[in-house]
């Protein structure tokens, strides 16, 4: 089967789109994310499913982010996301802050095609108060008409992005027990998919892989990238390179430390990881 | 045994307070992103052979849910998880939570890392354990600049619980949600009340002597250093590095 490559994908996100990612815990598609900044792209509003990690902060160094709506975002044992950081405090992006089940509550009621979905917690917080598309209703059910509770709006990403262990010949996609990112593919209009690789069959007609599977009802293309969630980690397949990302979040302390970085990580390092 | 490490004695002071009968019974936990200390604890109760299902958001291999992150939610969403741990950039005297940052939402003083999912597991959770190292009036503010989580709601609003207690670098205070107040519980070696009250920037109850936390016992030591660290050097492999020298796994 002939697949796209990582940069046709890229191709296909226009500048504005929004685009829902998976965190570092979760299959990320560095790849993609890498071939964005390359593609030049531009005014990005990237959702970060439930937080944001190394490939946001990555995207916001390189100019591609207009706003971030996300629960957190953290290099985890790296620290802070230093990009991100500087660009707050310069203006050049806009944060929407949530909170982890509020932004799954968003997808799910995309899912069931509902307007709203309702969700405990939240009253009190100073998020509320900065979400102006988030209402707080009586509950319709109380006896005594009060019990206030939130109402969040759906939210239907123009893309889903995220890497997975494998696409079958029918480009069905496997990723175990990431079910985040079933959810963030059925709510979304499309999915952009990166695979390490593409095995003969069908994982429907597999009762043992068709649970982690994602029907290619909602993949609108994959293409393979090995090692595509780098220095993310992938399943039991590979593990999380903190070496690599603390190396990152040192370069990319400063502006030209960060500008060093992707010349060598995301545009030379592309030839040189081509050629090996 | 070599001396106790500050991170050995805050896992041991943790999993007391786990423990505690007069708290409602943590039959299931659950521990979320960068939470070392708080995931030696639960590992330590576990490891001593009390009932307890552990939950780990970050553990790769075997990780509980097959259904997502949301699924951790679903299941505080009905009360199926009993303890979670929050901290905070900022944390007043009310135990209201701040991880979004300082100054004007959304931080544009010092940006904290975001809320992550305290907005409601601080509500739906019986009960949660704040755990803070830092113990300075930066942290321990009179008044969060922005709420993350509001440790306590008026009347009407749907919450299951809130704090228990804040254990920190220094020592242990309990949460008091009827008065919206902390009582200073016990003393970490070589501090004073004074000498809290110094680094605190929010008031206090303190009632008659203040105890010493204990040290952890050589069985806790032996099995945090041992059997604990092998539970958790896959996840956290820096921090079990730097307390217990252990090398990382290839």
């Amino acid at each position: 089967m002939m697949l796209p490559s990582v940069d046709a994908l890229a191709a296909q996100i226009p500048d504005g789109a929004l685009v829902a990612m998976p965190p570092d815990n979760s299959l990320p598609s560095v790849a993609l994310a890498k071939a964005l900044i390359r593609k030049g792209a531009r005014r990005l509003r990237l959702l970060g499913v439930p937080v944001s990690g190394f490939a946001t902060d990555m995207l916001i160094g390189a100019g591609c982010v207009a706003e971030v709506e996300t629960s957190a975002l953290s290099l985890g044992e790296a620290g802070f996301p230093p990009r991100f950081t500087a660009a707050l405090k310069q203006g050049r992006v806009k944060v929407r802050d949530a909170t982890c089940p509020a932004i799954h509550t968003m997808l799910q009621a995309a899912e069931k095609g509902v307007p709203f979905m309702p969700l405990r917690g939240i009253i009190g917080s100073d998020i509320l108060a900065n979400r102006p598309d988030w209402k707080v209703v009586p509950n319709p059910f109380a006896e005594n008409g009060e019990d206030p509770i939130v109402l969040l709006p759906a939210k239907q990403p123009d893309f889903a992005v995220f890497h997975a262990a494998m696409a079958d010949s029918e480009g069905n996609v496997w990723l175990g027990r990431r079910r985040e990112c079933a959810t963030i593919a059925h709510a979304s209009r499309q999915a952009l998919v990166t695979v390490e690789r593409v095995v003969e069959g069908n994982f429907l007609e597999d009762e043992r892989m068709a649970p982690g599977a994602i029907s290619a009802n909602y993949i609108t293309a994959a293409a393979i990238a090995e090692r595509g969630a780098h220095p993310v980690a992938l399943l039991d397949e590979y593990g999380f390179d903190s070496a690599y990302v603390a190396d990152y979040a040192r370069a990319a302390k400063t502006e030209e430390g960060f500008r060093a970085w992707i010349d060598r990580e995301v545009f030379g390092g592309a030839r040189k990881v081509a050629a090996e | 045994m070599s001396a106790i490490a500050l991170e050995e004695r805050l896992a041991a002071t943790l999993a007391r307070l786990i423990l505690d009968p007069s708290a409602p019974p943590a039959r299931h936990i659950a521990v979320g992103a960068a939470s070392p200390i708080p995931a030696a604890a639960c590992w330590l109760v576990k490891l001593m052979g009390n009932p307890v299902r552990l939950s780990l958001l970050h553990k790769r291999s075997g990780n509980p849910f097959t259904e997502g992150t949301r699924e951790l939610f679903d299941l505080t969403g009905q009360g199926r998880i009993d303890l979670f741990f929050l901290g905070g950039g900022q944390i007043d005297g009310q135990a209201n939570l701040n991880l979004v940052g300082t100054g004007e939402w959304p931080g544009m003083s010092v940006r904290f890392p975001g809320s992550f999912g305290s907005a409601f597991m601080y509500f739906m959770t019986p009960r949660t354990i704040l755990f803070r190292e830092e113990h300075s009036p930066r942290v321990l503010v009179e008044r969060v600049d922005n709420i993350s989580a509001p440790g306590v709601s008026p009347p009407g609003v749907f919450r299951r619980g809130t704090a228990q207690a804040l254990v920190t670098g220094k020592c242990v205070f309990r949460f008091h949600p009827d008065r919206a107040r902390f009582s200073l519980d016990s003393l970490h070696p070589g501090e004073t009340v004074d000498s809290v009250r110094a680094a605190t920037g929010f008031g206090f109850d303190v009632d008659g002597d203040i105890p010493a936390t204990p040290d952890p016992t050589e069985a806790e030591l032996a099995l945090l250093r041992g059997r604990v660290c092998d539970e958790m050097v896959e996840t956290y492999p820096d921090f079990c590095s730097r307390v217990w020298g252990r090398a990382r796994a290839a």
